[in-house]
């Protein structure tokens, strides 16, 4: 069997968009959105792979499809060398147990109307993993206090209104942690919280990973967190992924002009710029649009005539560093 | 005579809870064609500031001291009547969060028209034509002032917000948080774009944030706010490379350098303080690894230190020495 805990090989998740009645009837072409496009990748066991992109560009799709929350189509999509088979119930029931996913906006994602209690030991009561009162209690007290929120038992009858921020997200990750996961997608997990918050949630993350060897798909829009905390980082745009390979190699030699593109616009605290910053001209293309060839074309700066006609393939330029570019 | 100068701004709350001074001395100066930048955690006072000096503070807020000086003139002692026409006219501010601060059943041609006509009382054709002419100031093509908002994307919506904003040709822009929703290339041409406006016409501008790796390459100037009061001011070389202040210490290491060794940032302990219980002497003394006995009781002094550098802090020597 392979170190490998995810593996996600051709994966695509089309939308139908609905039209209006009269579009319909005139049996107009119904618009495709393409959010997730054909991406492969694998995940080892205790990894951490980042998917970076702007909004729109499929990366919280990815991670939903492969926890089974969208519908997909893959001609490969296994968890830890097995087929995700997300219809059969008893699967579906030990998936969800070692895989977890952690929600952006803590201010969204927790049940205002539930007790702190309540919604950390909700997995285990869903599951019938508890037998007593005082079991489930001891057990939330025991993953809160792993979640940083010391003592466990001052939180239990709280409400979400009543916590702060990062205690919110720490009490979204002790649910999460509850039960015992092995792969973690974590969506934009601090991109909510203040600067001075966010260092704290990304520690108790790593604690975690470090004490349950847990692999993570951590989803970001900020290039030096996926730098900074991640083993590999995949760069992604209109439902493709453009360049995968380890941090350091794409932030310091990024070879897809779309990861240039990024790394150059990157803030570098404390160093005064010389002139404008080096920026991609336009937006992202409206996604129901079909593109013919590289979907980065229209923003491409060293563009040629093929770009535009064949679409790239991914290329290995290294070992364990990936490309899609004809130009490379 | 500088463009603007707040002299010893007191802006305060009253609530059924008690009084919040959310701005408390507060004291910065701007001029023409210079940006400022102004940082800290949420609610540490940063938009009451902004607000403040355009006087759209909501009912329960007042300015109960300082002088808001704009070429001379104090702004802080005019009625509501009399600050209308220098709202827009001399100071507009962009909005944070321009999805929902237009108006979704307006054609964007006419928002921003709207203003023009009010405080120039040109006709609607005239204004109309400068409408055009702004969205075309800002990169967007000028014949789309016929379209709704929705028909704009993040960043454009963002671009119409400063179009707007530029309407009455003011001399100091407010940027409150004007890309923090934005995807991080839209967020660098936006900022390319105010730099650019800001040249061109000479404005002072006055960018707001909690993002403080953005605040270096955009702005002269940087005050850091804590609890109302700012604690550290000066240029941004000073606020990077001769930090006085921990807060600021502090919150320069809550951002990843990329530069630098791959090392998890140390972020603050603690959270910032209840408004209504600010702790006694100097309100970071809970969360500071400096604090002595003396921080605890009585209140340091924003004192200049160097050549345009104030530090509010007992210990400020001991921190700058440390590099």
């Amino acid at each position: 069997m392979s170190d490998n805990i995810v593996e996600v090989k051709d994966l695509r998740v089309h939308f139908t968009l609905k039209g209006s009645l009269v579009q319909d009837a005139a049996g107009r072409r119904k618009k495709i959105v393409k959010a997730v496009d054909g991406v492969s990748f694998e995940i080892k066991q205790g990894e951490i792979l980042s998917l970076v992109g702007e909004s729109g560009s499929g990366k919280t799709t990815t991670g939903k499809a492969i926890l089974g929350l969208v519908p997909f189509e893959a001609e490969k999509m296994l968890f830890r060398g097995e087929k995700i088979n997300i219809k059969e119930k008893e699967y579906k029931r030990k998936f969800r147990q070692a895989a977890q996913m952690i929600y952006q906006d803590p201010y969204q994602s927790l049940n205002p109307r539930n007790q702190v209690i309540d919604i950390v030991t909700e997995p285990l009561v869903v599951n019938k993993l508890v037998e007593s009162e005082e079991e489930r209690l001891e057990l939330g007290k025991e993953a809160l206090e792993r979640a940083g929120l010391t003592p466990g038992e001052d939180f239990f009858f709280r409400y979400p209104y009543e916590l702060s921020g990062g205690q919110r997200q720490r009490v979204v990750i002790a649910s999460s942690m509850i039960m015992g996961p092995s792969f973690v997608v974590a969506d934009e997990p601090v991109s909510m919280l203040d600067a001075s918050i966010r260092t704290g949630i990304l520690k108790l993350m790593m604690d975690l990973r470090r004490e349950n060897d847990l692999a993570y798909l951590f989803i970001t829009h900020d290039l030096s967190l996926a730098w900074l905390i991640s083993d590999r980082i995949a760069i992604m745009y209109l439902g493709k992924i453009m360049e995968m390979g380890d941090s350091e190699i794409i932030i310091s030699s990024g070879k897809h002009p779309y990861t240039k593109a990024l790394t150059d616009i990157m803030p570098k605290p404390g160093i005064k710029k010389e002139g404008p910053r080096k920026v991609l001209q336009g937006e992202t293309p409206d996604p129901t649009e079909v593109i013919e060839g590289c979907k980065f074309c229209s923003r491409c700066p060293i563009k040629e005539e093929i770009c535009s006609r064949e679409e790239p393939p991914m290329k290995e330029v290294e070992p364990g560093h990936f490309v899609a570019c004809h130009k490379v | 005579m500088k463009l603007l100068e707040v002299k010893n701004l007191r802006t305060y709350f009253t609530i059924s809870q008690g009084t919040v001074k959310a701005v408390d001395d507060v004291s910065f100066d701007l001029d023409h064609g210079e940006a400022l930048g102004i940082v800290g955690e949420s609610g540490c006072g940063k938009t009451t500031s902004a607000l403040s000096i355009a006087k759209l503070l909501p009912k329960e807020g007042k300015i109960v001291g300082g002088e808001i000086l704009l070429e001379g003139e104090d702004l802080a002692k005019l009625s509501d009547e009399e600050i209308q026409k220098h709202r827009w006219n001399d100071v507009s501010i962009c909005f944070q969060g321009a999805m929902n601060a237009l108006n979704p059943v307006m054609k964007i041609g006419e928002q921003i028209a709207e203003a023009i006509v009010l405080h120039h009382k040109s006709s609607e054709k005239d204004a109309m034509k400068k409408a055009a002419e702004l969205l075309e100031l800002v990169e967007i093509p000028g014949e789309r002032i016929n379209n709704y908002p929705h028909e704009f994307s993040g960043g454009m919506k963002q671009r119409v917000m400063i179009a707007m904003a530029l309407a009455c040709d003011p001399k100091i822009i407010i940027g409150d948080e004007p890309t923090t929703a934005l995807d991080v290339m839209v967020q660098a041409q936006i900022l390319n774009l105010l730099e650019r406006l800001r040249t061109e016409f000479d404005m002072g501008f006055i960018l707001i944030t909690h993002d403080l790796s953005i605040l270096a390459e955009t702005c002269d100037k940087i005050a850091v706010m804590y609890a109302g009061r700012i604690v550290e001011k000066g240029s941004s070389e000073d606020i990077f490379q001769r930090t006085g202040h921990p807060y600021t210490k502090k919150l320069i290491k809550c951002f990843p350098d990329i530069k630098g060794k791959k090392t998890m940032m140390e972020g603050i302990p603690g959270a910032p303080p209840n408004m209504l219980e600010i702790p006694s002497g100097c309100p970071f003394h809970p969360r500071c690894e400096y604090a002595e006995e003396v921080c605890r009781t009585s209140m340091p002094d924003n004192i200049e230190r160097h050549q345009g550098h104030f530090v509010a802090c007992h210990k400020w020597e001991v921190i700058r020495s440390e590099r």
